[in-house]
């Protein structure tokens, strides 16, 4: 770092004192156009998605869509509610196994260890989670519940889901928890609380609106997400009748109806993919705007 | 209490997942051993497995789609730190690019199946009949291919990479800047003299994270890569990743393929934990390094 620093002079002077200041100009104004050009470039594609996926999904968008099951290969009609009540069933299943965990692990890291070695390797090691690729929580519910069940379900999917946002949930609670200023929790011992009255009455109820910040985003996450089911949830042609059985996604359907020779199918597969990032944009909305954290 | 038995739960819960895919990548560790990783066949039907051309394939559409969103990334990153427009306009271009880490993967594979596939056909045949002497180009060209799956991971990659490099470019103290200026050194000598090598090794960290992403990254790469296991020199053709490997047999496998298929998701975890790790290791020597400064 200070190397950039102290070599800088002997560059700058071998350089610039010969070329004309108009050649230095021009390609000062160059790089600039380059640089927003580039920038402006990715709009293109990201256009391209969004249009196509309101083009396409449009035509079909109807009641229809929510209340009635897919239609056989090459048949037209019907819809693909069992694919949204999936992912609903799913994404709660997940939020139910991973928020109390990943905020009590937040409560652990932030206020009764903080500064321990144990804080640190929990820090860490949710670090290192939220790199595993998501088809490796896919693989581990795979070994640990389709396996043993011999049963593809929307339980294993929901904990494929719940490894999978898992740290997101921590890493935000722990933020959150971060975000309160120490001063309540002075004033709260200081009128003779104890710690898990203060947490509980003081700490959690300020954080609460970062934390459901956090739970919205991993929402945003889950619900997306496709290799974590595809293989522990499988799919369902039909409605879901309990959590132990195979389950239809929207994902899965999109992926699944995408690869279909029927054109049908494939307008399915789009409007799948409107609701899916209707979906998804909603919650990172909501995260972002009603439970916007009030320290920052 | 309980929050300690939660903390405890997820320090397991890596290595309880490590193990449960060890366990069951077992007998196929113990019947392959390392031929596993340098067989060029995968035929479940004959029960040969070897992933190498997979393991070619993972690397080469990450390592193309890390070479197409780095420059990219960059001039974002630039763009956003620097004062060219005024903030909201800039605001409007974190947006857009934080939109695109948002977009699911099934449905960037479904735009790539109708957008990037009939391009890469059309394209992919004028360059393969023009250049079609260089390896890389030799057709015939499909539309399935490696070319199609690294476009479209480099847009999936684009969001991490300018996030990172961005913090990095920003975390600069103004000073250098200020000290450049004051030499006489134009916009962009200050940017590719001082800024960019200040901030170095965190534009290195958001590569390799970015890398990392790519390689795990599956559903967009399982649509669009053509899933062959045959090894071809061109990025043309159709090839496969560990990831879209993963997606496309397990539901179906049985018996020893399953195993195999968790030796391949053992092999995928190892090199994502370890790409992982040595990008949070620069970036935070990085963050050390630019404390000190200013």
């Amino acid at each position: 770092m200070t190397s950039a620093a102290s070599n800088l002079p002997r560059n700058f002077f071998s350089d610039s004192g010969k070329k004309t200041s108009v050649l230095r100009l021009f390609r000062n104004h160059f790089l600039t156009g380059l640089c927003i050009a580039l920038s402006l470039l990715t709009l293109v594609p990201l256009f391209s998605i969004v249009f196509l996926v309101i083009q396409n999904g449009l035509p079909l968008l109807s009641e229809n869509l929510f209340t009635q099951l897919p239609p056989a290969p090459g048949l037209d009609g019907g819809g693909f509610g069992n694919a949204i009540m999936g992912t609903l069933v799913m994404v709660g299943i997940s939020l139910g196994f991973s928020v109390p965990l990943g905020i009590l692990a937040a409560i652990f890291v932030n206020e009764y260890a903080s500064g321990s070695w144990l804080a640190s390797i929990v820090r860490f090691v949710a670090k290192l989670l939220t790199g595993i690729p998501s088809i490796i929580c896919g693989v581990f519910a795979f070994a640990a519940v389709v396996m043993t069940t011999h049963k593809f379900s929307a339980l294993a999917g929901g904990i494929a889901l719940a490894i999978l946002i898992l740290p997101t949930i921590l890493l935000t609670a722990e933020q959150a928890l971060l975000g309160v200023p120490y001063a309540f929790r002075e004033a709260s011992f200081g009128v003779g609380a104890t710690p898990f009255q203060t947490i509980w009455r003081i700490v959690l109820p300020e954080a609460m609106p970062a934390i459901m910040t956090g739970v919205m985003l991993a929402v945003a996450r889950a619900a997306g997400e496709t290799a974590p089911v595809l293989f522990t949830a499988l799919f369902s042609q039909n409605w879901i009748k309990g959590i132990m059985e195979p389950t239809a996604s929207l994902s899965v359907l999109i992926y699944n109806f995408a690869s279909l020779p029927y054109a049908y199918h494939i307008k399915l597969a789009w409007s799948a993919s409107l609701i899916l990032v209707t979906l998804v944009t909603l919650s990172n909305i909501l995260a972002q705007v009603i439970f916007a954290p009030k320290h920052h | 209490m309980a929050c300690f038995l939660a903390s405890i739960l997820i320090i397991t819960l890596l290595a309880f997942i490590i193990g449960e895919i060890l366990v069951n990548a077992w007998p196929a560790m113990s019947k392959f051993g390392l031929g596993f990783i340098s067989g060029i066949q995968w035929s479940p039907n004959r029960g040969v497995f070897g992933v190498l051309p997979v393991l070619i394939g993972t690397a080469a559409s990450s390592f193309l789609a890390l070479l197409l969103a780095l420059p990219l990334g960059l001039a974002i990153a630039i763009f956003l730190s620097e004062d060219f427009f005024p903030i909201p306009v800039r605001q409007v271009i974190r947006f857009v690019v934080e939109t695109l880490a948002a977009i699911p993967s099934v449905v960037y594979g479904l735009w790539g199946i109708f957008v990037v596939i009939p391009l890469v056909q059309q394209y992919g045949a004028v360059l393969a009949s023009k250049f079609g002497f260089i390896p890389f180009l030799s057709g015939p060209a499909y539309g399935n291919s490696l070319l199609t799956a690294s476009l479209v991971l480099a847009l999936m990659v684009l969001p991490t990479i300018t996030a990172i490099s961005r913090s990095s470019l920003v975390a600069v103290p103004y000073s250098l800047r200020e000290g450049s200026y004051a030499l006489g050194a134009t916009r962009w000598e200050t940017i590719l003299r001082v800024i960019i090598p200040t901030a170095a090794p965190g534009i290195v960290a958001s590569a390799i994270l970015g890398f990392g992403r790519a390689m795990g990254e599956t559903m967009a790469v399982a649509m669009l890569i053509g899933n062959s296991q045959r090894l071809s020199w061109s990025l043309l053709s159709p090839s496969n990743t560990l990831s879209a490997l993963l997606a496309n047999q397990f539901a179906e496998a049985d018996g020893i393929q399953v195993s195999a298929l968790m030796y391949a998701a053992g092999v995928l975890v190892m090199l994502t934990l370890g790409v992982n790790i040595a990008g949070e290791a620069v970036l935070r020597r990085t963050k050390k390094a630019t404390a000190g400064l200013g």
